[in-house]
């Protein structure tokens, strides 16, 4: 009989570390796709999984079971993710000067050209996306992740993000507004 | 008539909506109608955004990479006090507390545990020092931290939890042998760890502010880096047949 979260949860609390792998390979996949859609990029994903099950095992005593345990870890996976995408941001200012930021970003669109044929392809709509999400602040990044990929509502997202609630409701708000002015004129050229 | 602005048709796209008013003005509303459509093809466009399927043993991978270092975290806290400098240490302090326990009883100035003063002393020294510039570390990483919006210290307070007990022994000891200066100084880190061990482990840039102001206030990181320039003096031998003060 497959063990329950709980159950593996209190032996790893006993002390039984490899109680933890049954966590681990249950929750994964994920968290990666979590991690992925928050970065970006596999490479990074993956080192976000690692973290985040590292971070999770260390405060696995402050579990207290009040949520499960998918959810307490995707707080952690959240959080994980936020802190490595402001320390990415960071890195990037200071080695781009912010008005070149956005050039990159308007030729990144632009270089989709996004003629209805082109954009019929998911492959080259995807192309666009990333620079759109990139554009977005750590925090309006998270935000919106969790709220349109990962269908959490915007008190939950408050709740694992340790802000309120209005300010969760904004950071989505902010990353839809930034994201329909980047990407509508592809997206209604393809419907036409 | 008034229409609906752009955050109240994001709330009716994710379903968050409770208020029977907004579907009601949609029914009636072409305008709001066509810009909840075009709100929802970007959206919708979004889902393109497609992350890639891991293999099966993905996790199996995952936990491969991960199980030398939870191996490594469980055995921290044994490796911390197995390391050279920390085991004479920890031999120092159980003297130090015997000894103060026996000398208490039997006479207070009589040697403990066959140590002599100098020797318990220097040892001391290096204890209290090594904790000092653990502490410090932590502090300086706080006052240092340049994150905006919510603030996570729950590796701060992890580290904070594990050297309050310590700092109290450190304490103690430092107030038997009569050092006021360390035990002062202790007496004050001994608060600011309780303090940062017990904060909420998320903060709002507000709270944070606050924390960060307390201990700048506090002067503490100041305090530490003269106490421990003073042991590091303490710490280097004497010159033959130069006394030493006992701890």
């Amino acid at each position: 009989m497959e063990q329950s979260d709980a159950a593996a949860v209190a032996q790893v609390r006993a002390g039984d570390s490899d109680a933890y792998r049954v966590l681990v390979e249950r929750h994964s996949h994920s968290v990666f796709r979590l991690a992925f859609r928050m970065t970006g990029n596999e490479h990074d994903a993956e080192d976000l999984v690692q973290e985040t099950f590292l971070r999770a095992y260390r405060q696995i005593g402050r579990f207290d079971g009040r949520a499960s345990f998918g959810t307490w870890l995707y707080r952690i996976a959240a959080n994980c993710s936020l802190d490595f995408i402001r320390s990415r941001q960071r890195r990037r200012e200071q080695q781009t000067p912010v008005d070149e930021q956005g050039q990159e970003l308007e030729s990144a669109v632009a270089a989709g050209d996004p003629t209805p044929d082109r954009l019929a392809f998911s492959g080259e709509l995807q192309q666009l996306l990333a620079p759109a999400l990139e554009s977005l602040s750590p925090m309006e990044r998270t935000a919106f992740v969790l709220r349109h990929y990962e269908g959490v509502c915007i008190e939950e997202i408050g709740k694992a993000l340790g802000v309120h609630s209005g300010a969760a409701k904004h950071s989505v708000f902010r990353a839809v507004q930034k994201l329909r002015k980047a990407l509508e004129p592809a997206v209604s050229a393809a419907k036409s | 008539m008034k229409h609906l602005n752009e955050d109240e048709l994001v709330l009716h796209y994710y379903g968050e909506v409770h208020d029977g008013g907004v579907e009601q003005h949609l029914q009636g509303c072409e305008a709001c109608r066509a810009n909840l459509e075009s709100l929802a093809r970007v959206l919708d466009a979004m889902d393109g955004l497609k992350a890639p399927e891991p293999a099966a043993a993905y996790g199996s991978r995952v936990w491969h990479r991960i199980a030398p270092q939870l191996a490594q975290s469980a055995e921290r806290w044994w490796t911390g006090w197995l390391a050279p400098r920390r085991l004479v240490a920890a031999a120092a302090m159980a003297a130090l507390l015997i000894g103060a326990f026996l000398a208490g009883r039997v006479s207070q100035r009589r040697q403990m545990a066959g140590l002599s003063g100098p020797v318990r002393e220097r040892i001391m020294m290096v204890a209290v020092g090594d904790h000092l510039e653990r502490s410090q570390i932590i502090l300086v990483e706080l006052v240092n931290n340049e994150s905006k919006g919510t603030v996570d210290i729950s590796e701060e307070q992890r580290r904070a939890e594990d050297l309050i007990g310590e700092n109290r022994l450190y304490r103690q000891a430092a107030l038997k042998s009569g050092d006021r200066a360390v035990s002062s100084v202790l007496d004050e880190l001994e608060r600011v760890l309780l303090e940062v061990a017990h904060s909420p482990s998320k903060l709002d840039s507000a709270e944070f502010e606050q924390v960060r102001q307390r201990i700048e206030s506090q002067g503490i990181l100041f305090k530490i880096r003269v106490v421990s320039s003073n042991l590091r003096e303490r710490e280097v031998p004497p010159p033959q047949g130069k006394a030493n003060t006992a701890l």
